[in-house]
């Protein structure tokens, strides 16, 4: 491995593993036998844990199910279609814009940014949903005309009941005129959201791709932006980003997402993914059957982006370069200025990571770039191709932990002291009860852009308001 | 391929007559697969001359989730190159053996059991079409035959004409068609007659009448089809009948399930049932006298 080898301060492989022991103490055989391959410390290559197994019974766990995967990530993020969240109301309703992908257009015009349910009830269950699910599908073509398909999200008991949604969405599709996905991503299905990612990406594939051209001829730069899924804008980052370095972005997969836009992806030339983990299956797909290369980089933090940015110039010609560079010159002193504004107060502080798809790799980085170091990092639902790809971002010895359980995040924590945590809301209020400052990494905490240069001074604002803010002299845990 | 399921009361004879039936198709050199969709596994047990095997949902159980499964630790091969998988399920009175059907039959498509090579694919459907899950064998893109196993007993003939309801509900929809009864004979009276009437009211036809024979019972006692055990044996005749029957038929249809008054008629028609009476309804025998 080229990379240079990172080092914190007090953090050896020996620590890190007594750590770990201490914290597995308290588990009964069976359960400390199956936590102890999901942590441990960094060896700087290769996948250093085990991962995307079944979560052990009576931890607390933070994993989402398929259905999130399909709803929240995927598809939901799709804005000129109507997402059918099929089942009892409660799956949709709670998944419901809390992930923050946002959109842009006027709701129920280009974009509806609505909760869908066919809101199964007793006789539902009994007498089976396919007869709702077809009246449902055609009020949504009649109140919403303009929507550009429909995507048919399964829950639970659709798929206990054994509903036959495909053979429903086919015969209305064709009745309807009008793109309707069936997806089968009951939240029984696999050990977390992960599968959701994978079946959503197969029914892209079966229903979706390349049903549709572009309307405009193809040209040498045109590319697609696949798993940004615009959270707190992100997307309006990283779109305008390689723009500037003379790209056309074709379609962005899936954050303020076009149905048509994505389903002619078949066309471009290059897919650039930003979140590996949620959409590797498609890139591999394209690749497969067009012969569409892919390219995974990173945008968060100046370094990365520009590291990132370089790289792709180098599958192009000289005038990307040369784009490329004038980008990088243009926004390296205004990066360095937000540097200089913040490192000095953020200098040295430890921060501990446990998020989903991509950032728990992705973001180290950009906590370097303002002087901090990550002490430990993990995933709710990766697999072992994450893991080898953390192992060279991650400074050595340093704890890795997979589908962490609340009470081994807390001993960590406790060990560690560390001064910011980015994870969900699941961790934010027991770590502020702790008094560490915490901030939500997978919604941004209500703020963002986080991506992109545009990101990187308001990941660099906020990060300081969390770790600096006075509150945290003010309040003393009890406990 | 032909993927074709079948249908029956419980205890009609379903899982005897289907391994016969896929051995008589074995015998005739066709490749095979049996999907065992019964929690109680025994759609395989005459093939493999085992009496259980690891059925999907053992191992998903004692896995913990259906994406560790591999193929081959649930495909086991039997008499005549015939694959063999069972889609288990819970015990009786608790879970969902619906559910277990769906998720063998998605794990072995997933997996790439389907191979091109195989003739015929037949699912053992336990009992009625009681849920969505039982229905999975025939939506669309699988099974598109449908033979019911019945007799000449009067609710076995009530179950066969249910199922041909629930077929009609696919049928209109796709292209799942009813191939033909296949009356299991218990030696009732005028057996032949009415199973063929039956089937004549709804649109098929009795595909093959197979009389009943100890035989079968002494070859099941070894786990062993007639066909395997004594090839030579009229009973082992009467399923390769069968087999030749299924191989060559085109008669595929949209079933037109009966009315309960039409299915009590033809009762009465061929004397099972006395004429129209509503006084002896509901009247004990003592009390009659």
């Amino acid at each position: 491995m080229s990379h240079p080898i990172k080092k914190v301060e007090g953090i050896t492989k020996e620590s890190t593993q007594e750590m770990i022991d201490k914290a597995l103490e308290i588990y009964p055989d069976k359960a400390k036998k199956k936590r102890v391959p999901h942590l441990a410390p960094n060896e700087g290559e290769g996948a250093c844990v085990k991962s995307n197994r079944k979560t052990i019974p009576g931890v607390m766990s933070a994993r989402g199910c398929a259905y999130a995967g399909a709803k929240g990530v995927v598809w939901g993020p799709i804005r000129d279609m109507v997402h059918v969240s099929h089942g009892p109301v409660g799956c949709g309703y709670y998944s419901w814009g809390t992930r923050r992908n946002l959109m842009s257009g006027i709701n129920g015009v280009d974009q509806f940014a609505m909760q869908f349910t066919s809101d199964f009830q007793e006789k539902d269950i009994v007498y089976g949903g396919d007869k709702k699910l077809k009246t449902l599908l055609q009020e949504a073509k009649e109140l919403f005309p303009l929507a550009k398909g429909i995507s048919v999200l399964s829950e639970c008991p659709v798929g206990l009941i054994g509903d036959d949604i495909n053979s429903v969405a086919k015969a209305s599709a064709k009745e309807l005129d009008i793109p309707i996905i069936p997806c089968n991503c009951e939240g029984f299905r696999g050990v977390s959201q992960s599968l959701g990612h994978h079946i959503s990406n197969d029914t892209i594939r079966d229903y979706i791709i390349e049903t549709r051209e572009f309307p405009e001829p193809i040209g040498p730069y045109d590319i697609a932006l696949i798993g940004e899924y615009n959270i707190g804008g992100d997307a309006w980052s990283t779109k305008p980003l390689l723009e500037e370095c003379g790209f056309n972005v074709k379609s962005v997969w899936t954050g303020d997402g076009e149905m048509e836009k994505i389903a002619a992806t078949h066309q471009v030339k290059l897919n650039v993914i930003h979140c590996y983990r949620s959409m590797n299956y498609m890139c591999k797909v394209m690749e497969e059957k067009y012969g569409i290369p892919w390219i995974e980089l990173n945008f968060f933090g100046p370094t990365k982006i520009r590291n990132s940015l370089r790289k792709l110039a180098e599958l192009f010609d000289d005038s990307i370069k040369e784009k490329v560079e004038a980008v990088i010159a243009k926004y390296d002193p205004l990066m360095q200025a937000v540097i200089d504004e913040y490192k000095p107060r953020l200098e040295g502080k430890k921060v501990m990571l446990y998020v989903g798809g991509l950032r728990p790799r992705h973001t180290v980085n950009a906590y370097e770039d303002l002087g901090m170091a990550v002490v430990g990092s993990g995933y709710e639902f990766a697999h072992g191709d994450d893991y080898e790809r953390t192992s060279p971002e991650m400074p050595e010895a340093t704890v890795i932990y997979d589908d962490i359980t609340e009470y081994e995040f807390e001993q960590f924590a406790d060990t560690l002291k560390p001064d910011l945590i980015g994870s969900g809301i699941k961790e934010k209020y027991l770590f502020q009860k702790m008094g560490i400052p915490f901030r939500q990494m997978h919604s941004w905490d209500y703020s963002g852009p986080y991506h992109g240069y545009k990101g990187f001074p308001t990941f660099a604002r906020d990060v300081d308001m969390a770790i600096n803010s006075p509150t945290w002299s003010l309040v003393k845990a009890p406990f | 391929m032909r993927q074709i399921a079948i249908y029956g009361k419980g205890g009609i004879g379903k899982s005897t007559t289907t391994q016969n039936l896929v051995a008589g198709l074995a015998y005739l050199g066709k490749k095979m697969m049996i999907v065992g969709c019964d929690p109680k596994a025994d759609s395989t047990r005459l093939i493999l001359h085992a009496k259980a095997q690891n059925t999907v949902m053992d191992l998903v159980r004692e896995l913990g989730t259906v994406e560790d499964l591999e193929l081959e630790d649930v495909m086991k091969i039997g008499y005549g190159d015939t694959k063999c998988v069972e889609s288990g399920g819970p015990e009786p009175g608790v879970g969902c053996a619906g559910r277990g059907v769906i998720t063998a039959i998605n794990f072995l498509e997933e997996n790439g059991a389907y191979t091109d090579d195989l003739d015929f694919v037949f699912y053992d459907v336990l009992g009625d079409v009681v849920c969505g899950g039982f229905a999975m064998p025939i939506r669309e893109g699988k099974a598109e035959e449908i033979y019911i196993v019945c007799s000449g007993e009067m609710m076995a003939m009530y179950a066969a004409n249910n199922i041909a309801k629930g077929i009609l509900k696919y049928a209109s929809s796709g292209k799942v068609r009813l191939g033909g009864l296949i009356c299991n004979a218990r030696k009732t009276d005028k057996e032949f007659e009415l199973v063929s009437a039956l089937a004549a009211k709804l649109g098929t036809q009795m595909i093959h009448f197979v009389p009943r024979d100890n035989q079968v019972q002494r070859a099941e006692m070894r786990r062993m089809t007639v066909i395997e055990y004594s090839p030579e044996h009229p009973q082992a005749q009467e399923y390769r009948t069968l087999a030749e029957k299924i191989l060559n038929n085109k008669m595929l249809v949209v079933p037109t399930p009966l009315e309960m008054e039409e299915l009590e008629d033809l009762l009465m028609e061929f004397g099972i049932m006395e004429a129209e009476d509503e006084a002896v309804v509901g009247v004990a025998e003592a009390a009659a006298k």
